[in-house]
């Protein structure tokens, strides 16, 4: 447990130390509320639908910014050689990056709270179906997330990281979504409803927190971190 | 401390190393010798637990490798080859993270980091981000983290490359030093760098050992004839005539004549004390002498011989495999 600490402590600091998490911070919350506000006076509803369904898209490509250099860049500079000689084992370490990872979302999100006060201020918005769906984009970035430390564990290079991660998160997104699954065969059909990221997300959504929707979250958080720590042993057995 | 047996470790087709064995003690300092791609750093990977290998056995402090990592682990300080470290990192903060990541108790990572600060020489530069240390200055700070928990046992890949000649003096100082009780491991393709260093040299060539003892051993193994270099002012004619007459002198040629002064290359016999006896035949003669050079044979020959042998058997073999190959075709 210690060892978690420290592994996360020391990335999240990382974070900081570089321009990433600022540009992170800025960017998104800048993007993110101005994709809000753009129709929000119009649509004259005091709700945050619109920001809620925004975010599985604007999340693909800051996601997995967050967490290509994770590995990547360890494997690059070579300072994986010490850490993984470290009195250390592998999934400590896969944890502790994962929920450095996490703490920056967490940061991130909350600091978007300003969008549900601005809409609590002109109105008077569901504040439980709100909440809600901030746990259910915390879920969906966590699971996000736990993908795109996978990408990074397979590469030494960043940008290939990225890529990946970019498109695992895509393609695992979109299986969901209604445009497939009319074309997918019928046999895939209930395996792809269940595996889409993006069906729990909208179930949670709506304002019901799924015991289900729950453990699929999770479900794919674990099975990645697991895939992570599989990826960071393999040099051993290579 | 280390006990090697019949390690092996291919990558693909290639084997890195092959059926290694050896032991080492504390109070040793043992140098890895052997060209580019000989196998050190795979060796250095499998006894620090980075890699794993495909057959044999290590054990470090009596812990197996493959079995008891994370014990072997906690005795080992290791710095891999080039000191990578956390660039974005302050010097500081990165040995205040390696006390954690080592498990050191609060009560002592002050005391601990200070020790290592004093040790390798980082007073100047605590303040300063990782990223804008000069070469030298993270080789320092690489073994700062490598020897911040205390180790009996420290593996080093390569600590003076890419250091100037004072840094290089001061780090096999500091190897010395901590080797007089502890374990030090360290590679190296400089050959000088192992006889001042090391207290004993195993050298790898293919991934295999090829020779295991103290540098001064494995110089005399090396030794055949003894090599004199002779400047004399004298009559070239009476000099060269006198050198054909002497008994202990198998060999020798002329280097060059200047102002008078002739210089010779001579090879003599084993144990003849070819210097000695040459100085007194230039007093009984009269002439009188400029240079006298012993050349001893050291570890370079030793190097050269072991590797080079190996490569020319290589070459034959091939060259045997291909002259069959040529036979069948006909």
């Amino acid at each position: 447990m210690t060892n978690i600490a420290a592994i996360f402590k020391k990335e999240f600091r990382s974070y900081f130390n570089s321009p990433i998490a600022y540009i992170f911070i800025t960017f998104f919350l800048g993007l993110s509320s101005w994709l809000f506000f753009r129709g929000f006076f119009f649509s004259n509803q005091a709700e945050m639908r619109v920001f809620f369904v925004y975010m599985p898209w604007i999340f693909l490509f800051f996601v997995p910014a967050v967490t290509m250099k994770l590995w990547a860049e360890e494997k690059k500079i070579g300072t994986i050689e010490i850490l993984m000689t470290l009195p250390i084992r592998d999934y400590e370490v896969v944890l502790g990056k994962f929920f450095a990872s996490f703490a920056l979302l967490i940061v991130t999100v909350l600091l978007s709270l300003v969008i549900p006060f601005s809409v609590m201020y002109f109105g008077d918005p569901d504040g439980g179906i709100i909440i809600t769906g901030y746990i259910g984009l915390l879920l969906m970035g966590a699971a996000y997330l736990s993908i795109g430390l996978c990408a990074s564990t397979l590469t030494e290079n960043q940008i290939i990281a990225f890529i990946l991660g970019i498109f695992t998160c895509f393609v695992l997104l979109i299986i969901g979504e209604d445009i497939v699954l009319f074309n997918a065969p019928d046999w895939l059909f209930p395996i792809f409803s269940y595996l889409g990221l993006g069906a729990h997300y909208s179930s949670i959504l709506r304002g019901v927190l799924d015991s289900r929707d729950i453990i699929y979250y999770l479900s794919v958080i674990g099975f990645f971190l697991y895939l992570s720590t599989l990826a960071v042993e393999s040099r051993k057995w290579r | 401390m280390i006990e090697v047996r019949e390690l092996t470790k291919s990558y693909g087709p290639t084997v890195a190393v092959n059926s290694v064995s050896f032991d080492a003690h504390a109070g040793e300092v043992l140098g890895f010798l052997g060209p580019n791609g000989a196998g050190k750093t795979t060796t250095m990977r499998i006894l620090t637990c980075y890699l794993a290998a495909d057959a044999g056995s290590a054990t470090v402090a009596g812990y197996d490798v493959f079995e008891e990592s994370i014990e072997v682990r906690k005795r080992i300080g290791y710095l891999p080859e080039s000191a990578p470290l956390y660039t974005d990192m302050g010097v500081l903060e990165y040995l205040n993270f390696m006390t954690q990541v080592r498990q050191l108790p609060k009560s002592q990572r002050k005391e601990r980091i200070r020790s290592v600060i004093d040790t390798c020489g980082l007073e100047g530069v605590i303040q300063k981000d990782i990223g804008e240390l000069s070469k030298g200055y993270r080789q320092r700070l690489g073994l700062a983290q490598s020897l911040i928990h205390d180790p009996p046992i420290l593996i080093l890949d390569e600590p003076t490359s890419g250091l100037d000649p004072n840094q290089i003096i001061e780090i096999r100082n500091l190897i010395r030093d901590i080797g007089q009780e502890k374990l030090v491991l360290f590679s190296t393709h400089i050959l000088s760098e192992v006889s001042a260093t090391c207290s004993r040299v195993l050298i790898i060539h293919n991934g295999e050992i090829v020779a295991n003892g103290t540098p001064e051993e494995l110089a005399s193994q090396a030794k055949g004839e003894e090599i004199v270099h002779i400047a004399i002012r004298g009559p070239q004619a009476a000099v060269e005539a006198q050198l054909n007459e002497l008994e202990f002198v198998s060999q020798w040629t002329h280097a060059e004549t200047t102002d008078g002064i002739v210089a010779y290359q001579i090879n003599a016999t084993q144990e003849s004390n070819a210097a000695e006896e040459l100085f007194h035949v230039v007093v009984q003669n009269g002439w009188s002498l400029r240079e006298l050079r012993q050349e001893s044979a050291d570890l370079e020959d030793v190097f050269l011989n072991l590797t080079d042998k190996e490569q020319t058997q290589v070459q034959s073999q091939q060259s045997a495999e291909q002259a069959d190959n040529n036979h069948d075709d006909t």
